[in-house]
């Protein structure tokens, strides 16, 4: 392309210009999305983060602005906020391992052991569970759990019961729930991973546990902590699911949410927050190195 | 492939099962919407079809769907405009910034949902002095909605690389011709894809929109998750999460047509 000749359409010089100036392309390109989320989205992050050091007023349940550290000291003093931010990590942590290890043998057989055709009907079956919506798959649980459902009745006939409502309950739900964003991002990665490179491990003498260790499970590393970003931020702030079946047990979401609701104190629920961010931030940057970013 | 006929039988016996877990509790719900038992005991007490009757007559469940269809189009609209600019942006050109530009599109979702949650609550109501109301719900669903779009036009910018516009344009057609008539019939697939997983993540959010949408509105998760705890709405509020079943297969099965590139969700 040159220049656009004399007497050209408006409309063609503006492109002939844009044509010869990338920079102001690409400044074009980025005002919508960086002022929508780098302005709107970071301002709000970074107002909530603010008005954690504020505090509300008893009598008026106003929001007082005066700084304090007091809402992080009560974080940090509470017993029960302590044990609470412990359960809920811990469930976040176990969600994130049961679905790994539910997730791999899944995908490694879709990725390595079918047709093309079936690996096609395959991500769909494993998609569709996926948009079905979250609260009907938290519901489904709900009467699968309750004293007369379904579990109790496939149960009872071995002598045991269903684990009813509570932690158990929570975590089975929330495995459940986020299953499919371990093993999509898993089969992604080992459908990537060339075969050659197992038969070449294989015709070196290695066997199947050797060559899973050795060049396949660190060649899927990276799809795996991309999917494991989402099991864990994904419980990290869940409060539905431990409403629906959790019973008694608190996470972190309900007391964010409570302290919204109930007790009208958005700068201690602000707080509170600052927690599974503040997790999920050392989280990313710890994962970074590792390349899973760039697979999301 | 090295793998012995023991491993390979054991590794699709799992794939089988964890694909039967997953289906097992939907169809449970499935069933359960035509037990005559109101409270869902197991095994079915009888068939019924009284619960569909009542669930279509159901006002609020109408007014919740019509409120979510709002939702999800305005914001699916604007993810479309943002995710293709961001994906153009980034995949097309080489500048400072590029890795936190794309790892700010992807923490809307990467973050828990209740943080976004007030985050947008919080800057709605304090700072701007917003009400809420359908209107705050979209911006809150746009937010998280771009990451879709981004992806799938990504992936399919990658793809379709740039010689075919390169061809174009020493053709003689000048940038916005190319774009038009070239580039954008390249991505159609691609935004329509993106698209419907937009809608399909807007309409199925529940956490987000609790804290952006105004008061005596609901979308269909909001209306399902009021009507949980009341004994008597269980039939209906069965019969609506068995539509919802039915109906999430839609979308997955027309965006899995549409990009041909592998797993494209959002969060993928």
């Amino acid at each position: 392309m040159t220049n656009a000749p004399p007497g050209a359409s408006p409309r063609r010089r503006l492109s002939a210009s844009l044509h010869h100036r990338p920079r102001v392309r690409l400044s074009l390109l980025l005002s919508g999305p960086l002022i929508w989320l780098g302005l709107a989205y970071l301002g709000a992050l970074a107002a909530l983060f603010v008005t954690a050091f504020w505090s509300t007023d008893v009598f008026t349940g106003r929001v007082v602005v005066s700084w304090s550290l007091d809402n992080f000291a009560t974080l940090a003093r509470d017993a029960v906020y302590r044990t609470i931010t412990v359960r809920t990590v811990g469930v976040a942590v176990l969600v994130t391992v049961i679905d790994a290890v539910i997730a791999f043998p899944m995908a490694f057989a879709m990725a390595k052991f079918t047709s093309r055709r079936t690996q096609r009907l395959l991500v769909i079956a494993v998609m569709t569970p996926l948009w079905a919506s979250y609260l009907v798959k938290a519901y489904a649980w709900r009467s699968m759990l309750s004293g007369n459902g379904v579990l109790h009745w496939l149960l009872a006939p071995v002598g045991l019961d269903g684990p009813g409502y509570g932690l158990t309950a929570t975590v089975i739900t929330l495995s459940y729930l986020w299953l499919p964003y371990m093993i999509l991002p898993i089969y992604a990665g080992l459908d990537r991973l060339p075969d050659s490179l197992v038969d070449a491990s294989g015709d070196l003498g290695a066997r199947s546990v050797r060559t899973f260790f050795s060049v396949v499970l660190p060649l899927a590393m990276p799809a795996v902590i991309a999917g494991s970003i989402f099991t864990f931020s994904l419980s990290l702030g869940d409060y539905i699911a431990v409403k629906i079946v959790g019973g008694t047990s608190q996470l972190l979401g309900n007391v964010v949410y409570d302290n919204i609701g109930a007790a009208n104190n958005l700068p201690f629920a602000a707080t509170v927050a600052t927690v599974p961010v503040v997790i999920m931030l050392l989280y990313l940057a710890a994962v970074r190195r590792t390349g899973a970013l760039d697979t999301l | 492939m090295t793998f012995s006929r023991t491993t390979r039988r054991v590794l699709l016996g799992a794939l089988a099962l964890g694909l039967a877990v997953v289906y097992f509790p939907l169809l449970v719900v499935l069933l359960n919407s035509f037990n005559a038992d109101p409270t869902f005991g197991w095994p079915p007490a009888g068939f019924t079809l009284e619960w569909w009757s009542r669930a279509a007559g159901n006002d609020g469940a109408l007014a919740a769907l019509r409120t979510s269809v709002e939702a999800g189009v305005a914001a699916t609209a604007i993810a479309l405009v943002l995710g293709t600019m961001a994906a153009f942006a980034l995949q097309r050109y080489k500048f400072i910034g590029r890795n936190p530009i794309s790892l700010l599109i992807v923490l809307p979702i990467a973050l828990p949902g209740i943080v976004t949650g007030i985050a947008l609550n919080n800057a709605f109501r304090t700072i701007l002095g917003i009400n809420l109301g359908l209107f705050t719900a979209i911006v809150a669903h746009a937010t998280f909605c771009i990451v879709v779009v981004f992806n799938n036009v990504v992936a399919r910018l990658r793809r379709m690389g740039n010689n075919l516009e390169e061809a174009s344009m020493d053709l003689g057609a000048d940038g916005i011709s190319t774009f038009r008539l070239v580039t954008f019939p390249m991505l159609r697939s691609a935004l329509l894809a993106g698209g419907l997983l937009a809608f399909a993540l807007s309409f199925d959010e529940i956490i987000v929109t609790t804290f952006t949408l105004g008061a005596g509105m609901e979308t269909v998760p909001i209306w399902i998750y009021d009507n949980l705890f009341r004994p008597n709405q269980a039939p209906i509020v069965n019969v609506v999460a068995a539509v919802l079943i039915l109906a999430s297969t839609v979308p997955v099965y027309l965006a899995q047509r549409l990009s041909g590139d592998s797993a494209s969700g959002g969060r993928l």
